[in-house]
């Protein structure tokens, strides 16, 4: 089961295929290193064979067959040990001088070096057949030389370093093998962690994470990513589930109050017009409720951030305007001044739609609370960062009530008349926070002062050329 | 007009068609995408309106195929994503209108009502520098608006909100529709600042008159006509 795995592994059998590859060019090398030594050696022998033939030439040039001899002779006495082989023979065949007694027999290779076994007397007095390389030359008077170099040591050389190489290349081989496979089991184990974690994942436990060991490799790396991604997943899930809850309670209430209407109409007799008047309001709710519903939805969308493509630059003073041009005549008519205190282009970087959308639901706010005579300004600010801020001398809202306003459907005022759903301060919340912008309400001494502070370090460096406000 | 609804939500599309048919129009249904396809392709409609989720073939690619046909015919997508994400891929895909659910059957109504009118005088529309109704002419170019042959004064605001009910002469107008194609906006604002403007741009073209042009469709917006 194991061994499968570990054959079925990728790197199990990425360390194959490297030691495969590896084994065949160390092969090649040893190959070659054995050759040129076996080459090497067989020259030096033949190189010392020439040199000795040079030196006896010489002395039979100078002296003739009677200084060859001697000459022999002498280093015959000097060779005990036959690494050096002499023998110089008369005409029959009969010894005259040299280190081994019969005239060889063998065969002649390619270099024209004679190969032949000669015997050599052990310490113990039994004799040993040594494997010699060597050359033959008819002398004058018929009589014949033969000058040759023991070459049984170098054999011995050969198979010791043909014995040492097979060894380590095996040695090789096995620890391949097995490098390879604690190397496979290392990497499966950690990969395990990896897939153990994330079947659990799979499996529905989105908290679950994956464990780092410490030594920041790639499988940290990998791990610490994939921890982050589920981070984001599970934040994202989070706010899904809680939009979703959110909408399922506060939707329920008005569709309950929907439904009993109509379940206590039906009990009854109803005429023509109490049934005309009934349906009148019965879509007045459902109006609302479909209002209710696409804020909640706008809510969700710019708590989601999923709308980073239509971002784009977004001058401030622009969307006050038209949004104080959308609301002066409702202003006016509450005998409320509704001024716009904004000049130059401040932009920010941000979603147009949201932006004005927020800024709308402020001024809606504030003219919606503030009492006939009142005023509400709307401020464009570009130092020392931008800011879109709207003020009025309402009510105003306490201090410990402040944060409780940006909480969804919650109304300070229930018993007020004013229309609304509790929404409009949640989405200003919303897009504050989706725009990285700081939402601060203050007294303003009477009234309220809600300003939206953006972060200048977030925003285009100069401001962007002939911008629209709006898409 | 005839109108293909291409909705797989088999009650609502029933709804849908039944509304319609009070107001007038002759209505087809289909309840997938290949069905819809099928049909559009194979009649003339005045209008198709399609679910961007549809069974068999999405509303995108229905609308993409359709158009890659030559068939131009207006389409409005009704969707329940409702994103601006989604309207924005809605248009590219040859929609022409986009509606989120849920919504109010009157703006449905107002909205393929609009769809058509512009389909039958695309041409003239664009290059009119002088729109006319009744005894009510504005001049796009001098920005000179005249009732009666009176000049009526009116502010840049006004006069675009005005342009825009002219344009849609005899058409019902909803809130949103107004937001949409003066302000530029997408959302619904919490109160009545429509209604306001509506009221002063009514001051300025009906008062000093017997007929009243500017009228208000209860439970949906606001018309442009010569009498109820």
């Amino acid at each position: 089961m194991l061994l499968t795995r570990l054959l079925k592994s990728a790197t199990f059998r990425l360390t194959l295929a490297y030691l495969g590859v590896f084994s065949l060019s160390a092969m090649a090398l040893f190959a070659f290193v054995y050759e040129a030594s076996i080459t090497f050696m067989e020259q030096q022998t033949r190189e010392t064979v020439e040199a000795e033939i040079q030196g006896l030439r010489e002395q039979y040039a100078l002296g003739g067959l009677a200084a060859l001899e001697r000459v022999i002779r002498q280093r015959a006495e000097a060779e005990r040990n036959r690494a050096s082989i002499y023998l110089l023979v008369d005409r029959w065949g009969g010894r005259v001088a040299g280190n081994i007694d019969g005239w060889p027999e063998g065969e002649v290779d390619e270099n024209g070096l004679l190969r032949f076994v000669f015997e050599r007397p052990r310490p113990d007095g039994t004799m040993e057949h040594r494997r010699a390389l060597g050359k033959r030359f008819i002398v004058a008077g018929r009589w014949r030389l033969l000058v040759g170099r023991d070459v049984e040591d170098r054999i011995a050389t050969q198979k010791l370093l043909l014995n040492a190489m097979t060894l380590g290349g095996g040695l090789m081989v096995v620890v391949g093998v097995l490098g390879g496979f604690a190397l496979s089991r290392w990497t499966l184990a950690r990969l395990e962690g990896i897939n153990r974690a994330t079947k659990f994942i799979m499996a529905g436990d989105l908290s679950r994470r994956i464990r780092l060991e410490g030594t920041e490799d790639e499988f940290d790396e990998l791990a610490r990513n994939l921890n982050a991604m589920l981070d984001r997943i599970e934040a994202l899930v989070a706010a899904m589930r809680e939009v979703t809850d959110n909408i399922a309670h506060d939707l329920r209430t008005p569709l309950t109050r929907l439904r009993s209407r109509i379940d206590v109409a039906l009990l009854g007799r109803l005429d023509e017009a109490e049934a005309r008047a009934l349906l009148e309001e019965t879509m007045r709710e459902a109006d609302q409720l479909i209002a209710t519903f696409n804020a909640l939805l706008a809510i969700a969308r710019a708590e989601s951030g999923a709308l980073r493509s239509e971002w784009e630059p977004v001058d401030l003073s622009a969307i006050a305007a038209e949004v104080f041009d959308l609301y002066e005549p409702l202003a006016e008519e509450r005998g409320i001044t509704l001024t716009l205190d904004a000049g130059e282009e401040v932009t920010v970087y941000g979603h147009p739609q949201l932006l004005a959308q927020a800024l709308a639901n402020l001024v809606d706010n504030a003219v919606k609370y503030t009492e006939p005579g009142g005023r509400v300004t709307i401020r464009v600010s570009g130092r020392p960062r931008p800011m879109l801020e709207v003020a009025d001398n309402g009510p105003g809202i306490p201090e410990t009530q402040r944060r409780r306003a940006l909480e969804r459907f919650v109304r300070l005022q229930p018993e007020r008349s004013a229309p609304g759903n509790g929404l409009g301060l949640s989405l200003v919340d919303a897009v504050a926070r989706l725009h990285e912008a700081e939402l601060e309400m203050a007294d303003n001494a009477p009234g309220l002062r809600v300003r939206l502070a953006f972060d200048p370090a977030a925003q285009p460096k100069a401001p962007a050329p002939a911008q629209k406000a709006l898409h | 007009m005839r109108v293909l609804v291409i909705e797989d939500d088999r009650d609502a599309a029933a709804f849908m068609a039944k509304g319609l048919r009070e107001s007038g129009h002759v209505v087809d249904l289909a309840h997938d995408g290949r069905d819809g396809l099928v049909m559009a392709a194979g009649n003339e409609y005045d209008v198709l309106v399609v679910d961007r989720m549809l069974p068999g073939l999405d509303g995108l690619s229905l609308v993409k195929t359709l158009r890659a046909t030559g068939n131009a015919t207006p389409v409005l997508f009704l969707s329940a994503l409702g994103e601006v994400d989604d309207r924005v891929k809605g248009l590219r895909a040859g929609g022409d209108d986009y509606l989120a659910k849920p919504y109010a059957f009157t703006e449905l109504l107002a909205r393929l009502e609009a769809l058509v009118r512009r389909q039958v005088a695309p041409s003239t529309e664009a290059r009119e520098t002088v729109l006319r109704y009744r005894d009510l002419s504005m001049d796009l170019l001098t920005r000179r608006v005249e009732r009666s042959g009176r000049v009526i004064e009116l502010q840049p605001r006004e006069f675009k909100l005005l342009e825009v009910l002219m344009r849609h002469a005899e058409q019902v107008m909803t809130r949103t529709m107004l937001l949409e194609k003066v302000w530029d906006y997408r959302f619904d604002p919490q109160t009545n600042v429509i209604d306001v403007h509506i009221s002063r741009l009514r001051q300025k073209i009906d008062r000093d008159f017997d007929t009243p042009l500017i009228h208000t469709v209860r439970g949906a917006g606001y018309t442009l006509r010569a009498a109820d």
